[in-house]
């Protein structure tokens, strides 16, 4: 198997990785650089707990591949933590109690930054939307979405 | 919660106004002491752990056979392979395990009960070489018949999962039937059955089927362990019980010379657990491969898929009810027949029959009853504890029954139910008198809100509109000396740091004992710290598990700020001669009620003491300790 040097920018940091090609994005997030934001809950896809940005773009990085990542600017939540929507939703998530155990946290705060930076007077239909592909096993969603319509009205 | 009158203002903590009882932080919304943690990606659990570059990995090779015999196991292929460190089977570990019933060894040692059971662990140094490892494995089996039914588990020629039960170590309150595949049979007897049958104007007889289900907590199980060099171990576990893994460690791995004071559970907080973290389940693997491969850590990770073939699952139940009323729907007599599937291994699994079992009758006062509950083996996966584990399974039939039973006799459901719900005093189905309940009360309120009786139509073409009133009860599974203490301990800033070893499950466990402590304390909830426990440092909790923890761990919490408040008490009168009954605590100060200008900040004395006159100093750190025992 032929590996391969891969650049790219992760959280704002120039980061150079020697990869397989069958290596994914979360596993080398996780296991070579550090970054333990992005969970492994289902590791197929499903459930949303791996989401990092990927050039501002919602991607689940248990089925992007590390390669993919050359060149892209990735963005997971420790590096989010400094843009105002991320913040804003924070402060609204932690005022609102709306996570329990927080596993899925990380992923849907990032749906729900790259949603407002997008649309800041997102509708409860867009958010239903965006947030559709971060499973949430405790809350039953509730407090969530009116976290991010809170947050979204400027509430 | 009778707290003693104290005097504190906390405050500034977000709280929303809402009285309770004279308190003025329990009771009311704070913002979770575990907030930001989680909501900036800080939270870390076990996964998340860094081990270094000596970290070991583990994949496992696993039964496609559901009842099969081990001819053979071949492992040098595997050994051969780059990067594999270690090949363990289960003649390295032949002591059997468990929290209830000792019916199950860490690995398949010779025959396999379910598909998906571990045979054998391969440990390498990297995830993907472990699984190719695990590939190389090569098992013979010889298939055996397997029983795939809690019902036909029964029958005379069914194939027996255990046949060697007999020889099964158990806790006293399991009925194990050797020779069969009873694993626990929780027998009830009250009243004159026949009699009860016959006094009746219908008697009506089915079978309800609830299938088995999985927890899905979002966070898969996952366990790191480490044998060092000293002979201790220490585990990182995904886990609603740690004190009680420590226990089942120590226990089963006892033949290693370890002890409970050389075993160290950290348990992280944890994705959701839902009862399927309770208890041991594959935390024991990583435990063994831990001792087999001294000096390295090693991690253990379910995958979503073995988090559905090799977890404890929600037992099935297949339920035989037959049930006679009188006319005016006066309940006469009860045969309930629960059949539970507990799969492979029951462990857990016979504790949720014992509690259905002694529960079966329903919030109802039932005066000839029989309850058959039995746990049954079967070659399917193990089930054990899932929230409210036993009850909604049972109450689905029974309360399905009853509102038949009512359509059938022409009474309204609802009174039917009312005129036979339990009174305080009536004797339950074992014997005890009921305490009392208030369910009277809780019928007649659903009744008014839902507008019993009255029909509504939706306005939305698509759905329609249907009302039901049905009754719950339940007496969560937990041994009378289940117990539950806490540590608490003042820093120089006048904050707190508070260790208990109930576990945040996202539940909001650490917010709410932090609550508990800041109610005694006047220490705003803001300024103390609770994280999840480490055995070694952290006090004694039994489990996370029966919605218990609040009031367990919580009286024991408030029994350590007590004391912590009598130390700062007893210290102020020593060298202020100030009367201790004089004394109150208030915004982070002793302040006294016979002298408005004394005012004491914690900060000033909590660790460094009061300085008296003759220039000695007196007190120290302020602690305190709590045990609650139910």
């Amino acid at each position: 198997m032929k590996s391969h040097d891969i650049k790219f920018e992760l959280n704002g940091e120039a980061v150079a990785v020697t990869v397989d090609p069958n290596d994914v994005l979360l596993d080398v997030l996780r296991g070579r650089l550090g970054i333990k934001s992005p969970k492994v809950g289902c590791d197929r896809g499903d459930c949303g707990t791996c989401t990092v940005l990927m050039n501002g773009r919602t991607v689940r990085s248990c089925l992007a591949l590390a390669v993919e990542a050359d060149g892209a600017q990735i963005v997971t939540l420790e590096g989010a933590n400094n843009r105002k929507w991320t913040q804003k939703l924070q402060k609204k998530f932690h005022e609102r109690n709306a996570f329990q155990c927080g596993f899925c946290a990380p992923g849907v705060i990032l749906s729900a930054t790259e949603l407002l930076e997008k649309n800041p007077a997102a509708s409860e239909h867009d958010i239903k939307e965006a947030i559709a592909g971060n499973l949430c096993r405790c809350t039953g969603y509730e407090p969530i979405v009116r976290a991010i319509a809170e947050t979204a009205k400027g509430r | 919660m009778h707290l003693p009158k104290v005097k504190s203002k906390p405050g500034k903590n977000g709280v929303r106004a809402e009285k309770m009882g004279g308190l003025e932080v329990v009771g009311k919304s704070v913002q979770r002491v575990d907030g930001w943690e989680k909501i900036r990606g800080a939270a870390k659990y076990t996964d998340d752990l860094e081990f270094g570059p000596g970290l070991l990995y583990a994949a496992l090779v696993e039964s496609p056979y559901a009842h099969a015999r081990i001819k053979s196991i071949d492992t040098s292929e595997a050994e051969k392979l780059d990067g594999v460190v270690k090949v363990v089977t289960g003649r390295n570990f032949i002591h059997k395990f468990g929290l209830y019933m000792n019916d199950r060894y860490i690995f398949a040692s010779d025959v396999v009960r379910f598909v998906g059971e571990q045979v054998a662990a391969v440990v390498a140094t990297d995830p993907k070489v472990a699984l190719r490892g695990a590939a190389l494995v090569k098992v013979n089996y010889q298939e055996l018949p397997a029983v795939l039914d809690a019902v036909k588990a029964l029958e005379k020629d069914s194939p027996l999962v255990h046949p060697d039960l007999k020889d099964y170590q158990h806790v006293p309150w399991f009925f194990p039937k050797p020779g069969t595949n009873i694993a626990h049979w929780r027998k009830i007897r009250k009243g004159d059955l026949e009699k009860g049958f016959k006094e009746a104007d219908l008697v009506l007889e089915d079978t309800y089927y609830v299938p088995r289900y999985a927890h899905c907590a979002i966070e898969p199980h996952s366990a790191v362990g480490l044998y060092d060099a000293s002979g201790r171990l220490t585990m990182w576990t995904s886990s609603q019980s740690p004190f009680t893994q420590r226990h089942v460690f120590a226990e089963t791995l006892k033949a290693f010379g370890i002890g409970h004071k050389d075993v160290r559970v950290i348990s992280t907080y944890i994705g959701g657990g839902f009862g399927g973290k309770a208890g041991v389940t594959m935390e024991i693997i990583a435990a063994a491969l831990a001792i087999a491969v001294p000096g390295r850590p090693v991690k253990l990770l379910w995958s979503r898929a073995q988090e559905f073939y090799n977890t404890y699952q929600r037992l099935g139940v297949t339920a035989k009810i037959k049930m006679g009323a009188t006319k005016t729907g006066k309940i006469t007599a009860l045969d309930f027949k629960l059949h539970w599937d507990a799969g492979a291994y029951v462990e857990y699994g016979a504790n949720v029959v014992n509690a259905a079992g002694l529960s079966a009758s329903g919030p109802y006062k039932v005066d000839n009853l029989s309850v058959d509950s039995m746990c049954t083996y079967t070659n399917l996966p193990p089930c054990g504890a899932y929230r409210g584990f036993g009850y909604s399974e049972f109450l689905f039939g029974l309360e399905s029954h009853i509102t038949r039973m009512a359509e059938k006799l022409g009474v309204d459901p609802v009174q039917f139910r009312k005129s036979n719900a339990i009174k305080e005093g009536d004797t339950l189905p074992y014997g005890a008198h009921m305490n009392p309940t208030g369910i009277h009360e809780a019928i007649e309120k659903v009744e008014q809100e839902i507008s019993w009786g009255r029909k509504e139509k939706s306005r939305d073409p698509k759905k329609a509109i249907g009302k039901s009133l049905v009754c719950f009860w339940k007496s969560p599974a937990m041994p009378p000396n289940a117990s539950s203490s806490a540590f608490l301990k003042f820093n120089e800033d006048g904050s707190i740091n508070l260790l208990v070893s109930g576990m945040e499950i996202g539940q909001g466990l650490l917010t709410v004992m932090a609550q508990i402590a800041s109610e005694v304390l006047s220490v705003p909830v803001s300024k103390i710290r609770v994280e999840t426990p480490d055995t070694d440092r952290n006090p004694y909790e039994w489990q996370t598990v029966g919605s218990h923890v609040t009031w367990g761990c919580g009286n024991a919490v408030k029994r350590a700020a007590l004391e912590a408040r009598e130390r700062i008490f007893d210290l102020v009168q020593r060298v202020h001669c100030l009367d201790k009954s004089t004394l109150y605590l208030e915004d982070e100060k002793v302040k006294c009620r016979t002298k408005p200008a004394f005012s004491l900040p914690f900060r000033d004395f909590v660790i460094n003491g009061i300085q008296a006159d003759d220039h000695t100093f007196k007190g120290g750190p302020i602690m305190g300790s709590g045990v609650f025992m139910p």
